[in-house]
């Protein structure tokens, strides 16, 4: 569509993507034009501009929040880096998607964290994994691999130890099928490559200084520990690496002053398995269950947002067809189900931060078994449920949950599914929510503990790139399903949770506010499969294709899962490098970048309330690290 | 009140407490006792106190969609024509839709002919790297490898144990239907026989050539082959095993390292050589 030529102060009111885009062009046609590229969309600013132009984006056109900012390598297909920015308004809307390129010799590309505090850690993984440059980033550290780690792993040219092939399948599995185990080719000792000027020395190095100095606190540990260590009253304490208490292997470094906390380091990367290389080695199909282990508490909605983005590209191909109402259902359904997993967890296990061990948890994770129950008997898994695919699903609901005895022992078990997801969506789910409020909201202890704690202010929310409840309990409405549906959630009936306060207890009732609103779109789902039943969950009536073509171009599939909004960015090839496998795969994680405002949120407080904020912004580490 | 909200919290604690009771009063103290029908009720959306299963005196038999690495479908030892036969054709689909490509497959060669067979030479899965995702399952042509539901796999050494060769991955198709008969009656449905699709071919070819003659005895054992859409195509052919026989012979999964690198080359071979009829 193209805008007509209007003055640009008109322009500037235009609410439309394509309005800001045209402002944008006509008022800066040095530094912007539109990317004409196949199956692109947006603008590319030059990068010498690109400070200066994010600051109208979001100044004059009101896009304040950076959802993602990510690189892509095009080794071989113009040989440029590109670090690609999606911006939403927080009032609603789509993405203004914005792009700069640079050489990959001397790739260099200004930082915005000046204008988006949120772009900080995206950035720095940018540098970490592209070797991406940004001028004026505060502390361009590396964040999922260590200082003194070889290379840029993302690019295309780089290559692990253990290198296989540069796409999946592998030529060795058939018909010649030669049988070898991994750790044949993956040697202990062998596996690393170093930088030739490493010394490395410096890593076997235990001493304090060489572990916190990277970290930029700004603290110069040998002054403090130099003396008899109680001379000066500020102490440099390490939180982690160990589960319980930090949700996984993530470690904090803070500073305290006496009891309280001056600054705080979040240090991340324990579990990185570099996801995204090993999903654009895949095939589309083989993503489906890697995404299930991104945040292994709810994949179902990591599910929806990959094969949501997958359709995206797949739909401006020919022989596309949309999921069916009933396909849309389920998926809604399986989607809201795993959020009230979600909630449960996140609240339960945040309880155990703050003090209440295990007996609330252990109420909630209850009622997550028996959802999981429902999960296991549809998808196959309970919680590596796989069950998305591109235009369907793995299968329907079965007549019957049931089972069948086959090892000793085993108690066999057949309820009829409908009923048994009615009695869980009418009865058992809210007696658990209202048994939850009964416990906990006015609990006077929990109050006096997360009232006015780890308070993050609307704007900074927004500033940060926050998301989920953690955005949604700062006062600011912005739920994606309601901001930028997809699927059915227009024509269904809920309402977006948000909570002023911006403290832990806000984000404790933004989730239970969203748990009684799933069960509201759960209890219109069921009617709505009732009146679908026997309709096929594809649209052709048949599943579909192991390698569907996915045509050349660029989506940006998101979704508001439970612990924020997840996006995938994915780059296709189309048929010029072989059509199975992306070019570009890249997971805007929730759990990673709601971090960011963690130093901002603890500064303050004392040591034990930081395990408690950090159990309020609820992280999973396979999500966070990737 | 200050501590209200406490103490409200605290008789919910209460109740809960009393709840976990309530079971055992109500089976009579025989909650765990084999001979109580009780375990779809206790675990179900009803019932409320403790839900803990007794593992490994009591196990959740799993649902019938359960997936927990593949094995492979052969027919049964009592099948009148195709006893112990692999429904694997060998087509290579699963290696390729494996996310982590822990699949390995040989494909068969006619000794004489050099020409492919219908049947894997080996067949090796890496239970180590499987994801159990399924996709296999899902995406294989001929229904021939399934997800099982035994996930009591623990060993002393995975390097010996972990690699599942042939051997060990076949089970006979009773054994499918046995765990999932739901899912074994829609696929066959959804096939059209309960015999191997290539076996259902052979025999229809069978069927048409002998024509005039006597029918054919229907040799099933399944006494849901009457409700079964496609009864009729069903006839066993008896002469159709000729070539697929003949690829039975040495265990290949126990040759020597030398003797498969040789296959390998040749298999590769062959390979290079249709993608150079490709490229024409
Ligand atoms: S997809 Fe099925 S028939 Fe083909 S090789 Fe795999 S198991 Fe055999
Ligand atoms: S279940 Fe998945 S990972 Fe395992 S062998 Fe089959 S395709 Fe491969």
């Amino acid at each position: 569509m193209v805008a007509p030529a209007l003055d640009p102060e008109v322009q500037t009111n235009s609410t439309t993507i394509e309005g800001a885009i045209d402002y944008l062009v006509s008022a800066r046609p040095d530094a912007v034009s539109p990317d004409s590229r196949d199956g692109y969309e947006g603008i590319i600013v030059a990068a010498g501009q690109l400070l200066e132009i994010a600051r109208m984006i979001r100044d004059d056109l009101g896009f304040d929040y950076l959802s993602s900012a990510t690189a892509v390598d095009y080794l071989g297909e113009g040989d440029h880096m590109e670090m690609v920015y999606h911006a939403y308004r927080t009032s609603g809307g789509g993405a203004l998607v914005f792009k700069a390129q640079t050489d990959r010799e001397q790739a260099e590309i200004p930082s915005l964290t000046s204008v988006w505090r949120g772009a900080d850690f995206q950035e720095r993984e940018a540098w970490d994994l592209y070797g991406i440059r940004f001028a004026g980033h505060p502390n361009l550290k590396r964040i999922l691999m260590w200082e003194g780690f070889h290379g840029h792993p993302m690019r295309k040219d780089w290559r692990e130890a253990y290198y296989e092939e540069e796409q999946k399948p592998f030529d060795s599995r058939w018909p010649g099928g030669h049988v070898h185990r991994s750790e044949e080719k993956n040697v202990f000792g062998k596996n690393v490559a170093y930088p030739p000027d490493i010394d490395l020395g410096r890593l076997m190095d235990t001493s304090e200084t060489a572990v916190y100095q990277s970290l930029g606190l700004g603290v110069d540990v040998e002054r403090i520990m130099d003396k008899d260590g109680f001379e000066t009253n500020e102490l440099v304490v390490n939180m982690g690496p160990h589960h319980p208490s930090t949700h996984g292997v993530f470690r904090m470094v803070l500073t305290v002053d006496g009891e309280t906390v001056t600054s705080l380091a979040p240090v991340m990367g324990y579990l990185h398995r570099n996801h995204e290389k090993i999903g654009e080695r895949n095939t589309y199909l083989h993503n489906i269950p890697f995404t299930d282990r991104l945040d292994y508490i709810s994949s179902m909605g990591n599910n929806h947002g990959y094969v949501l983005a997958v359709e995206q590209l797949m739909s401006l191909g020919r022989r596309y067809n949309e999921p069916t109402y009933r396909c849309e259902a389920l998926r809604v359904m399986m989607v809201e189900l795993s959020r009230i997993v979600n909630h449960l967890w996140a609240i339960g296990f945040w309880l155990n931060d703050i003090g209440a061990f295990f007996t609330p948890v252990l109420y909630f994770i209850q009622e997550r078994e028996r959802i999981l129950d429902f999960f296991e008997a549809v998808a196959g898994s309970r919680m590596m449920c796989n069950y998305m695919r591109f235009g369907g699903l793995f299968g329907d609901l079965p007549e019957r949950i049931k089972s069948v005895s086959n090892l000793t022992n085993d108690r066999v078990r057949d309820y009829n599914t409908m009923q048994f997801l009615t009695e869980m969506i009418n009865e058992r789910i809210p007696r658990t929510i209202d048994e939850l409020e009964l416990l906990l909201t006015q609990n006077e202890i929990l109050i006096e503990r997360s009232m006015g704690v780890g308070v993050l202010s609307r704007d900074d929310a927004i500033n940060f790139s926050a998301a989920g409840p953690l955005l949604r309990g700062s006062g600011v409405a912005y739920d994606i399903r309601r901001a930028e549906p997809y699927s059915i959630y227009p024509e269904l009936d809920f309402d977006v949770a948000v909570e002023d306060e911006g403290d832990m207890y806000a984000r404790y009732r933004v989730r239970v506010t969203e748990l009684r609103e799933s069960v509201r779109i759960l209890r219109q789902i069921l009617p709505r499969l009732e009146a679908t039943k026997g309709e096929s969950i594809w649209a052709d009536g048949k599943p579909g294709a192991y390698a569907p073509r996915v045509p050349l171009g660029e989506a940006y599939g998101r979704v508001e899962n439970g612990k924020g909004e997840l996006g995938y960015y994915i780059v296709s090839a189309g048929g010029r490098n072989g059509s199975m496998n992306p070019w570009r795969y890249h997971v805007r994680a929730p759990s990673f970048i709601n971090l960011t405002p963690m130093g901002v949120m603890c500064h303050g407080h004392k040591v034990a309330d930081i395990v408690g904020i950090l159990g309020s912004i609820d992280i999973v580490l396979g999500e966070t690290d990737r | 009140m200050y501590g209200t909200g406490l103490a409200k919290g605290l008789m919910l604690t209460l109740r809960h407490f009393v709840e976990s009771y309530v079971d055992d009063v109500r089976y009579g103290f025989r909650k765990y006792h084999h001979s109580t029908d009780n375990f779809g009720i206790r675990q179900g959306t009803k019932t409320k106190g403790v839900i803990t299963v007794q593992y490994p005196d009591e196990k959740i038999a799993v649902p019938e969609r359960f997936r927990f690495v593949p094995f492979l479908i052969i027919e049964d030892e009592d099948h009148p024509t195709r006893a112990g036969k692999d429904w694997c054709t060998s087509c290579g689909i699963c290696a390729k839709v494996c996310p982590p490509q822990c699949i390995w497959i040989v494909r068969g060669n006619d000794p004489d002919t050099g020409r492919p067979v219908p049947e894997p030479e080996a067949f090796f899965i890496d239970i180590d790297i499987c994801m159990n995702c399924g996709f296999c399952a899902e995406y294989c042509p001929f229904d021939a490898i399934k997800m099982d539901h035994d996930y009591e796999l623990a060993s002393y050494d995975r390097t010996t144990h972990h690699i599942h060769d042939k051997e060990r991955l076949s089970k006979p198709n009773s054994y499918w239907r046995s765990i999932a008969p739901t899912r074994a009656y829609d696929e066959m449905l959804v096939r059209g026989t309960w015999e191997h699709k290539d076996a259902a071919k052979e025999a229809r070819r069978g069927a048409a050539s002998a024509r005039g003659s006597a029918p054919q005895p229907a040799a099933q054992t399944e006494a849901e082959t009457a409700s079964a859409p496609a009864a009729a195509a069903e006839a066993p052919a008896a002469t159709s095993e000729a070539t697929a026989a003949s690829a039975e012979g040495a265990t290949p999964w126990s040759e020597d390292e030398a003797k498969r690198e040789e296959r390998r080359r040749k298999a590769l071979e062959r390979k290079a050589k249709r993608a150079a009829r490709r490229g024409q």
